[in-house]
């Protein structure tokens, strides 16, 4: 079976506050990086896994997003798929 | 005498406190593993308070899954009363038996002190013997303890009266709506931030906190009449 590296990104909902966010924004502008706008920090996960095609392996990944890696009520993500 | 058995995960640090005060409220505590499937007749099921597998990924994510959570589900499903104190909260939420999420304090700081709650609802299994509106001192320790729901369950949650406990003077860690603690829709499932078990005798610096296992000790349904509150909502063995 083909293998893939899979790729989730975690994001805190937009709507909601983000305080590590916050706090990498303030770090940054005292550092002297004024023009940074808005930071959200979320998680990067990367997995390893074996499936008939791409598409199944993203649905899978969704999967496991949806039962483990999110949170649906206060997290979104997003699922890239590419060939090990 | 109620049987309350204390779920361990490997992670949990309130499991101890929490055992001695159901003991000290009269109850018989005994601790659960985590991979146990059986809860060995359970009146009262607590998740104690800690930072199960290191709080990896979310709190409360990764022992959701744990074999004992299926247990803790069916008793929950049998109208079986379950509590979650702090990471038993983030638990509970984890595994969708409460609403809501726990996220990180708005002002990213752990906390770990006493704070003020006013109890909003004393008809769920863990206050009974409190009065409704009455205000006590317990304390948090936790760093991922903001409560977050949509704006419909939160409504819901005020309009059926399932905010249990709310922070009163300050909001310690940003929660929508001040809450400290929620019930489910059955009442018999609850969730609080704070640690009762850690303020339950003077030489804790006060006792506020024993009356939630005194009145796990008593029994909801035998309450629901008002009859304790009636007595000044004070146990008779306080």
């Amino acid at each position: 079976m083909p293998a893939f590296r899979v790729e989730v990104r975690v994001m805190p909902r937009a709507a909601l506050l983000d305080p590590q966010g916050q706090a990498v924004q303030h770090a940054l502008h005292a550092l002297g990086f004024a023009e940074v706008g808005t930071v959200r920090a979320g998680k990067h996960l990367v997995l390893q896994l074996e499936a008939p095609t791409g598409d199944a392996a993203a649905a899978r990944a969704r999967a496991m997003c949806d039962r483990l890696l999110a949170n649906p009520v206060t997290e979104d993500y997003h699922v890239l798929v590419e060939a090990a | 005498m109620r049987r309350v058995a204390v779920v361990v995960f490997p992670g949990s640090n309130c499991d101890a406190d929490t055992l001695d005060a159901a003991t000290a409220a009269g109850s018989e505590a005994y601790y659960v593993w985590h991979r146990a499937t059986d809860l060995r007749g359970a009146d009262v099921v607590i998740l104690p308070g800690g930072f199960s597998y290191g709080d990896y990924l979310r709190s409360g994510a990764i022992a959701r899954f744990s074999p004992v959570m299926q247990a803790v589900a069916a008793h929950a499903q049998d109208g079986g009363t379950v509590v979650g104190i702090c990471n038993g909260f983030q638990i509970l939420c984890e595994a969708g038996l409460l609403p809501g999420a726990l996220m990180r304090n708005a002002g990213q700081r752990f906390l770990s002190r006493p704070v003020r709650v006013r109890v909003e609802t004393t008809d769920t299994p863990c206050t009974t013997v409190y009065t409704r509106g009455e205000e006590i001192t317990v304390p948090v320790a936790h760093g991922d303890g903001r409560f977050v729901a949509d704006e419909r369950t939160l409504r819901e949650l005020e309009a059926e009266g399932r905010v249990v406990w709310r922070y009163v003077g300050e909001n310690p860690n940003g929660s929508a709506r001040e809450i400290a603690g929620v019930c489910s829709a059955s009442r018999t499932v609850v969730g609080l931030m704070p640690h009762p078990e850690r303020r339950n005798s003077a030489a804790l610096g006060g006792s506020d906190g024993a009356r939630v296992f005194l009145s796990l000790e008593a029994g909801h349904a035998t309450q629901h009449a008002g009859d304790v509150r009636a007595a000044g909502g004070h146990h008779a063995g306080l």
